[in-house]
């Protein structure tokens, strides 16, 4: 195979998710010394089409996002993307790349679920940002910490129920009373999250899945949308915790 | 072990052995937007139709929510509960978070209602099951805690055991008590049911009570979901849960559950599946 064709490989198996195959071209990559940024981000020839790994994930992104992909779908995508990147991983850091931005993520107190914050997750790790999951149950306190910490450029607040989203507001307050308010964006989502409440609970942005998470992300901090390089070295923790979601209600 | 849940008039009893317990899920507030904004401008016209449709096509008892953004959720849920008692005669399943939403609509309940819920979670059990006791009710408990959801069906069964037994420090007795394994999505982890099949068998194997869970979260995130709904809860049935939270109103699911019930023996000679054979009959005969 020419190092187009694995990259337009690449790119056609990540979307229909075959871990095997993705594993095994990407070895066959790197055997021909191909560059690992362009396995990641598809190389120089974008009118070849699709290629690489992340317009693969950004693509699945969006056939989620208009209801062509289901869950399982693009949890198998991210699976044959973290094969590529325990591959590529040492390779990548090595280069010491680095990233549009920081986020810190988490589901609010009194909520435990994840899926879509996890599918978030993984279009911002797409979008080149270093994500800081901190999990799901995440008290205010443990929020400002993460945000005093690592003093990120967003922190998301993702709730599930419209009894926890009120927990949006609290994790605004206490943000403020740490002085931290004026020093990161906030946004929040989750299934009965409204633009309009997001509004009202002092948050500066809502986005109504993960595709518009990372669009709304890269809007905060300025990027044109082109693709970056970096973050990606982190992107594998991400889609490793797309392995233990769960979605209660 | 039976748990007897009563409106004014209807008892309904969850058991081993007995015919499954549908719980209709439709007055839930959770992604249907326009019914929420109906119940927070004081407008129930929606419920009473959901609770009458859920009622008229087999649910044997219905839940009540009323969560909505920025609603008034203990006024709501009060309204919605009265409301739906004065159109409809079955139990119901009072489903709230809120400690003052549940003691409105204790409050206003007539009957002896299911409580929906509490966790295995000390704060919610130290606040929750005083309100329980007072009110001589039933309470759903959630088999998760301060540590999340396990993956580990013995760890469900020991927060099942926790709950039941701070109910019975609280003196309500463990057929009072309905336990909800939990049912997760299938979509995001391929083995979520197998162990939601082992805890509800664990369950039923160590404790005894009655189980209820969330049905549809099983078909989460994938297409065509009653069948799998349906295939969910012909099995867990066969595992020992005894009543969910579901949409009675789906013909795949309402068949599968009451086919469940002849082929398991608790529809003894199919009396309701050809009750239901012979008034599908009259209906087509007009």
């Amino acid at each position: 195979m020419t190092p187009d064709e694995i990259l337009q490989q690449m790119y056609d198996n990540t979307v229909l998710g075959k871990v095997a195959d993705v594993t095994n071209l990407t070895k066959e990559g790197l055997a021909l010394e191909m560059d690992p940024l362009d396995m990641l981000y598809g190389g120089e020839n974008k009118e070849l089409g699709g290629r690489g790994l992340l317009p693969a994930l950004q693509e699945v992104g969006r056939r989620f996002e208009v209801g062509d992909f289901f869950v399982p779908e693009m949890l198998m995508s991210a699976k044959a993307m973290q094969g590529a990147l325990t591959l590529l991983r040492p390779l990548l850091a090595a280069k010491g790349e680095k990233t549009v931005g920081k986020i810190v993520m988490g589901t609010v107190k009194g909520d435990v679920h994840d899926i879509g914050k996890n599918l978030c997750n993984i279009m911002m790790e797409g979008a080149g940002f270093e994500v800081i999951d901190l999990g799901v149950n995440v008290s205010p306190e443990k929020f400002v910490k993460a945000v005093q910490d690592n003093q990120p450029d967003v922190v998301g607040f993702s709730a599930f129920l419209t009894t926890t989203m009120p927990m949006i507001k609290v994790n605004i307050e206490q943000l403020k009373k740490a002085g931290l308010r004026d020093k990161v964006k906030v946004m929040a989502g989750g299934a009965p999250v409204t633009a309009h409440y997001a509004e009202i609970s002092g948050t500066d942005g809502y986005a109504p899945d993960a595709s518009a998470t990372a669009r709304l992300a890269k809007q905060f901090v300025g990027s044109d949308g082109a693709v970056p390089t970096g973050a990606l070295v982190d992107a594998i923790a991400a889609v490793e915790n797309m392995m233990s979601v769960v979605e209660p209600t | 072990m039976h748990t007897v849940l009563e409106s004014k008039t209807k008892t309904v009893i969850i058991g081993e052995g007995l015919p499954f317990v549908m719980i209709g899920e439709k007055i839930n507030p959770s992604g249907r937007k326009k019914l929420g904004a109906e119940m927070a401008e004081g407008n129930f016209e929606r419920v009473k139709r959901d609770a009458i449709a859920q009622v008229a096509a087999g649910a044997h008892m219905l839940d009540v929510n009323a969560g909505y953004p920025l609603g008034d959720e203990p006024a709501m849920l009060k309204q919605a509960i009265q409301v739906t008692q004065s159109v409809v005669d079955v139990p119901l399943c009072l489903d709230s978070s809120v400690f003052e939403a549940l003691e409105a609509a204790l409050a206003a309940y007539q009957g002896k209602p299911l409580v929906n819920s509490v966790t295995g979670e000390d704060e919610r059990l130290e606040l929750i099951l005083p309100l329980i006791k007072k009110y001589n009710a039933a309470v759903i408990g959630i088999a998760n805690d301060e540590t999340g959801i396990s993956m580990d069906p013995e760890i469900r069964l020991s927060i099942a055991e926790k709950i039941v037994q701070r109910a019975a420090d609280y003196g309500i007795p463990p057929e009072d008590v309905v336990i909800d394994p939990l049912a997760l999505t299938v979509a995001a982890d391929p083995t979520a049911i197998q162990i939601t099949l082992e805890t509800i068998r664990l369950i039923r194997q160590n404790l005894g009570v009655n189980m209820t869970c969330g049905a549809g979260n099983t078909s989460f995130g994938l297409p065509q979901r009653a069948p799998l709904t349906a295939a969910y809860l012909s099995m867990a049935m066969y595992a020992g849960l005894t009543s969910a939270i579901t949409d009675a109103m789906n013909e795949t699911i309402r068949a599968a559950v009451m086919a469940s019930d002849v082929m398991l023996g608790h529809d003894a000679y199919a009396v309701n599946w050809i009750a239901d054979f012979r008034a599908k009959q009259k209906a087509a005969a007009g």
